[in-house]
């Protein structure tokens, strides 16, 4: 199809008609509940005429834009499906290529070294908050994004850590330090004992499993105040102490900055590794086909056990480090709202792609703090990304680069009789 | 490469110099910047959106009058969602924007989180609404300080109430799980138990939400509890009369500020008659609050929201502080609000040692003929 | 044994159980055509109950009589409810259809977190009354303190449902047409079955019981937000799960199972962690049994 039928396609009368009908049927959709407000108990009514034209001129508009984007995915399907090659986009180029990749990789390492001494307290403490959804996010992605597992109670193991390194410090008065690892551990703990009897379900079920695993976790730590001290949490949570000293406020902030950093490339590193080793491979391959997975020998139990069990250490670490920054943690901080939060990272990044996920957690967690006037819309924003993301990039930002094999003896092969 | 490269070292030198530039702008202006911070978005705004009306009069009326040490007062305005991690983003935002004073933050969680850094950049911090006894009675916060009284008075008030007045034997105690709810009901059961003179019968948790609360109900029939305090807000208490009372049970229910709502009343329609609930005391007198919410009338063309009256009181506390002291260090702030004593709409307040407003309180309300009413 | 106290948390449970089961229904049957948890499904719901709210607040300001606007609120509430299923049905997931199962799902998740945010910006995040539509009737009037005559009205209704419900996928051309699909749905294709057009009937049936369910218990209930939706959603999945997913009869008593348990853990035991319950008793079904009570069992296909 050349690029001029395209455009007649895009703007013909057909087109319009089209989308004045979508225009039409959204206007009477949301017509009563975006412009008549009752008010039951004032007994009074509200119409909100303008409203309705917003919605009829914005749904005539998107339509276009929907269609569009529509059409160049079922082109994007054909083309993968004639040509075998996989298709890579600028961005994938710009990444693998050394000559950008390397430069791109040493302002990213002196901005965020310099990025203390630049910027203000404020944002320190979003970036490190970012930072914190980082690594969190590259702990859901081994989950998710490598082994295929889809954990929508992944906030749980982050409320162990939190609450780990928040009860050990008020019942024996242990440090950071000794918290970090144990937090990790604990979360380690917990995500075998939650793989353990969700071994045998896939897909949804799983998802829902953990969904409830993970509003149990609140709810004990909500119901339980002798364990947890209940919903109005534990405050005077102590920031982590420099060799013994106490720091004043923005000395701190810049520490934990460092801190995280460190802890986000050490995260970073270790991903790397994992997924090129043995049990990484063997994650992705479960991720694809179970049955031809355990067909080629792979132990099921024992990779579905690790990959949960690894990705949820992650999250017991970055608990232990927000109980630290926070310095109060209450349950409702865990809410499955937060799960959704941290998978819309992973899958804006990229499911399975490091810089991906990276990329992801950054812009979810900073972009809101940029645009605090328009932090009503976050949650409406969230969905519609997920939405949009799956419908159309379903592969995320910057999508993972799989490996490919290509058996070149193909042809002849085949010529031969 | 070589060039590209020097090329974005120079955009970050720019970046550093344009954000030194900002920083001691905002150093130069000449006003009194005060912070108001709270939830002002998500499902919690409605109480926290008050608060910023009641900073803008009250920091218009300073300013009419000259402004405050011879400065204009200038609101900066942030959201926490009530959420405990954005609170400390929140908070570093406003410090690092030199805040002189902060009114806020709204949620008791939120407040918590936040105090941390409040407290290391020596900021006075005033709540119009968190009510969680641990903020004053712990000791932890010498700069916070609230012009609304704390979940432990009015739950001795309650139980007080209970025992004295109504004289019952059997005290059921519901709560909603939530910070609030379950914080009230957890001293109202402790207060309960030491009495010795009723008995606790029933101590539950009640999930906000749930379709149906028509087991909770049966368990307070079977335990035979002649009263029932119940620690959340109004929706849930509304279900649970309306429930109780068409199931044909005369249980005393008393409540607490939360359920001190006319939404209340509006819901639970005749069923509500003869509910008890505690509240702030009466201010409706008091000329001050009239001109307030005549004034948020006139301005925001509405009636004021929830903790209205205690965010203008705060705002006023704190602007008046200010000018007391005769400046904006902290050490003076606390003085002078431990000192000097303020007209506001919730009566003329100073503060103790601790940060609690001393003279605010709560009284107990009934529902008669469709309106609390306060019992005497 | 209190006997009483025993047959007032038995019929507690029945309404619970009943208020799920309309829930449900709409679950399982997307789950049963699409094999897609459509978790916004509790968002439908929430939706129907705003449009009854909308509809019956301003019915009641012009006076007219309750069961009147009764009808008409639920009518409205569910037209526009099975409006927004199909809507959803086209945006979210007829473009996912071919893409893995977990996209379908996510996608879900972003629909629903959409219309809640939706309906909070477009209306309020407070509570609202809920106009008190079923009458009291009287010749019910001696045992109301046992069943009120909305209770009864939600078991009416679920047990009508269900019942046309299921004559509908027995005998009629689009229930044979819906079978065919949920069992291969290529073959289904190819007998000449048109399958998007019996996805969207799926989405529209589920609707609209999520629908009359969302106006039914709003008005038992007494007050909604936009939250409604996700913890009833969540239960009625539950509920669904135990009933084995896919079977209309499972549904009603997964659901009237998980409302009696919930029940009776409140009455006898504590409230406090009856949600605790709730999911437990999902993840320990799901483990031992996971086709569920009424379930087929599915063998893994290679």
């Amino acid at each position: 199809m050349s690029e001029i039928s395209e455009h007649k396609i895009l703007f013909g009368w057909e087109e319009i008609k089209k989308s004045l009908l979508t225009c039409i049927w959204f206007m009477f959709l949301t017509f009563p509940i975006m412009v008549i407000q009752v008010n039951t108990i004032h007994r009074t009514v509200e119409w909100r005429w303008e409203r309705l034209f917003f919605v009829g001129a914005g749904a005539f508009l998107l339509s276009f834009l929907w269609r569009y984007m529509i059409r160049r995915k079922e082109a994007g399907i054909k083309r993968e499906e004639t040509a075998q090659n996989t298709h890579q986009d600028l961005l994938q180029r710009l990444l693998s290529n050394p000559r950008f990749s390397r430069p791109a990789l040493a302002v990213a390492v002196l901005f965020f070294l310099t990025f203390p001494l630049v910027f203000s307290l404020y944002q320190i403490d979003i970036m490190t908050t970012a930072l914190i959804y980082v690594v969190v996010a590259l702990g859901l992605n081994i989950v998710v994004g490598l082994a295929g597992l889809l954990d929508l109670g992944y906030v749980a193991f982050f409320a162990v850590g939190a609450y780990t390194y928040a009860l050990l410090n008020v019942h024996f008065q242990l440090g950071f330090w000794i918290c970090l690892p144990i937090g990790g551990a604990l979360g380690f703990l917990f995500g075998v004992l939650l793989g353990f009897p969700v071994l045998r379900l896939r897909g949804d079920y799983l998802a829902i499993v953990t969904l409830g695993f993970g509003e149990i976790i609140r709810l004990v730590l909500e119901n339980w105040n002798e364990f947890s001290f209940g919903p109005s949490g534990i405050a005077n949570i102590p920031r982590p102490g420099f060799m013994g000293m106490d720091l004043a406020l923005h000395q701190n902030h810049t520490y934990i900055y460092y801190l995280m950093v460190g802890l986000t490339v050490f995260t970073i590193f270790v991903v790397r590794r994992l997924q090129d080793s043995r049990i990484g491979r063997a994650w992705t391959a479960l991720r694809e086909d179970e049955i031809a997975c355990q067909a080629m020998g792979i132990n099921k139990t024992r990779t579905k056990l690790s990959a949960f069990a690894i990705g949820a250490t992650w999250a017991g670490m970055g608990g232990v480090v927000f109980a630290a920054k926070t310095t109060f943690i209450n349950p409702a901080s865990f809410t499955i709202w937060e799960s959704v939060i941290i998978l819309c990272c992973v899958v804006l990044g990229g499911m399975g792609s490091i810089i991906g996920v990276v990329a992801g957690a950054l812009v979810l967690k900073l972009l809101p703090e940029y645009f605090r006037a328009f932090s009503e819309y976050r949650m409406l924003v969230f969905g519609t990304v997920l939405v949009l993301m799956m419908v159309f990039r379903p592969s995320g930002l910057i999508s993972s680069v799989r490996r490919v094999y290509r058996f070149e003896g193909r042809n002849k092969l085949e010529g031969q009789p | 490469m070589l060039k590209c490269r020097s090329n974005k070292t120079l955009a970050v030198m720019a970046a550093l110099v344009m954000s030194m530039v900002f920083c001691s702008a905002a150093f130069a202006a000449d006003t009194i910047k005060f912070g108001v911070a709270g939830a002002h978005s998500g499902d919690l705004a409605s109480y926290g959106l008050p608060s910023i009306n009641a900073a803008k009069l009250v920091a218009a009326d300073f300013n009419a009058k000259g402004g405050v040490l011879g400065k204009q007062v200038e609101l900066v305005t942030e959201d926490d969602v009530c959420k405990p991690e954005v609170a400390t983003s929140t908070a570093t935002k406003l410090v690092g924007e030199d805040v002189a004073v902060v009114l806020g933050h709204i949620c008791s969680g939120a407040t918590k989180a936040a105090l941390g850094i409040y407290k290391d950049t020596n900021t006075v911090l005033m709540s119009p609404s968190a009510t969680n006894p641990a903020l004053t009675k712990s000791g932890d916060y010498p700069n916070f300080f609230r012009t609304i009284a704390a979940d432990d008075a009015q739950a001795r008030q309650q139980v007080d109430f209970a025992l004295d007045v109504l004289k019952v034997k059997k005290i059921a105690v519901l709560h909603d799980k939530g910070d609030y709810g379950k914080g009230l009901a957890e001293f109202a059961k402790g207060f309960v138990e030491a009495e010795k003179r009723a008995q606790l019968v029933l101590y539950e948790g009640i999930t906000p939400g749930a379709v149906d609360y028509s087991a909770v109900v049966q368990k307070v029939k079977r335990s035979g509890a002649e009263a029932i305090i119940f620690g959340g807000y109004h929706p849930e208490a509304s279900k649970i009369v309306t429930l109780m009372r068409k199931k044909k049970m005369d249980t005393i229910f008393i409540s607490d500020d939360g359920v001190k709502d006319d939404t209340f009343i509006k819901v639970a329609k005749k069923y509500a008659e003869g509910v008890y609930a505690t509240g702030p005391k009466d201010v409706s007198k008091n000329p001050l609050t009239q001109a307030y919410i005549e004034k948020h009338k006139a301005e925001f063309g509405s009636d004021p929201g929830a903790f209205f009256d205690n965010a203008v009181s705060a705002s006023i506390a704190l602007l008046s502080a200010i000018e007391n002291a005769g400046s904006t260090e902290y050490t003076a702030i606390v003085k002078a609000l431990q000192t000097h004593a303020v007209d506001t709409p919730v009566g003329t307040i100073k503060f103790d040692e601790r940060g609690d407003a001393i003279g605010v309180g709560f009284a107990m309300y009934q529902v008669r003929d469709g309106a609390y009413v306060e019992v005497k | 044994m209190d006997l009483e106290y025993f047959f007032e948390l038995f019929l507690g449970g029945l309404t619970r159980g009943s208020i799920y089961a309309l829930i449900a229904l709409g679950y399982t049957m997307v789950y049963g055509i699409v094999e897609l948890i459509n978790f916004a499904h509790g968002e439908i719901y929430m939706i129907g109950a705003f449009t009854g709210l909308i509809v019956a607040g301003l019915l009641t300001l012009l006076g007219w009589p309750a069961l009147a606007i009764l009808v008409i609120a639920s009518i409205a509430a569910m037209i526009y409810s099975c409006a927004y299923g199909w809507t959803m049905e086209k945006i979210a997931y007829k473009p996912l259809r071919k893409a893995p199962r977990l996209s379908a799902l996510i996608s879900a998740i972003g629909m629903s977190l959409f219309l809640q945010n939706y309906v909070l910006l477009a209306q309020t995040p407070d509570f609202l009354p809920f106009p008190n539509l079923i009458p009291e009737f009287d010749f019910l009037e001696p045992i109301e303190h046992i069943a009120r005559s909305s209770e009864i009205l939600i078991y009416a209704v679920t047990a009508v449902v269900m019942v046309t419900l299921t004559l509908l996928i027995k005998f009629t051309r689009m229930g044979k047409a819906m079978r065919a699909t949920s069992q291969d749905r290529e073959m289904a294709m190819l007998v000449g079955v048109n399958v998007n057009r019996v996805i969207s009937m799926t989405f529209i049936l589920g609707s609209a019981t999520a629908a009359l369910g969302g106006v039914l218990i709003a008005s038992h209930i007494g007050q909604i937000n936009y939250y409604i939706g996700f913890l009833a959603g969540i239960k009625a999945f539950v509920a669904a799960v135990l009933g084995g997913i896919g079977s209309m009869p499972g549904a009603v008593i997964g659901s009237l199972v998980l409302g009696w348990s919930e029940s009776f853990f409140t009455g006898y035991i504590s409230s406090d962690y009856e949600d605790v319950f709730a999911f437990l008793f999902l993840v320990v079904i799901l483990i031992f049994r996971p086709s569920g009570i009424l379930g087929r069992k599915e063998s893994d296909k290679v």
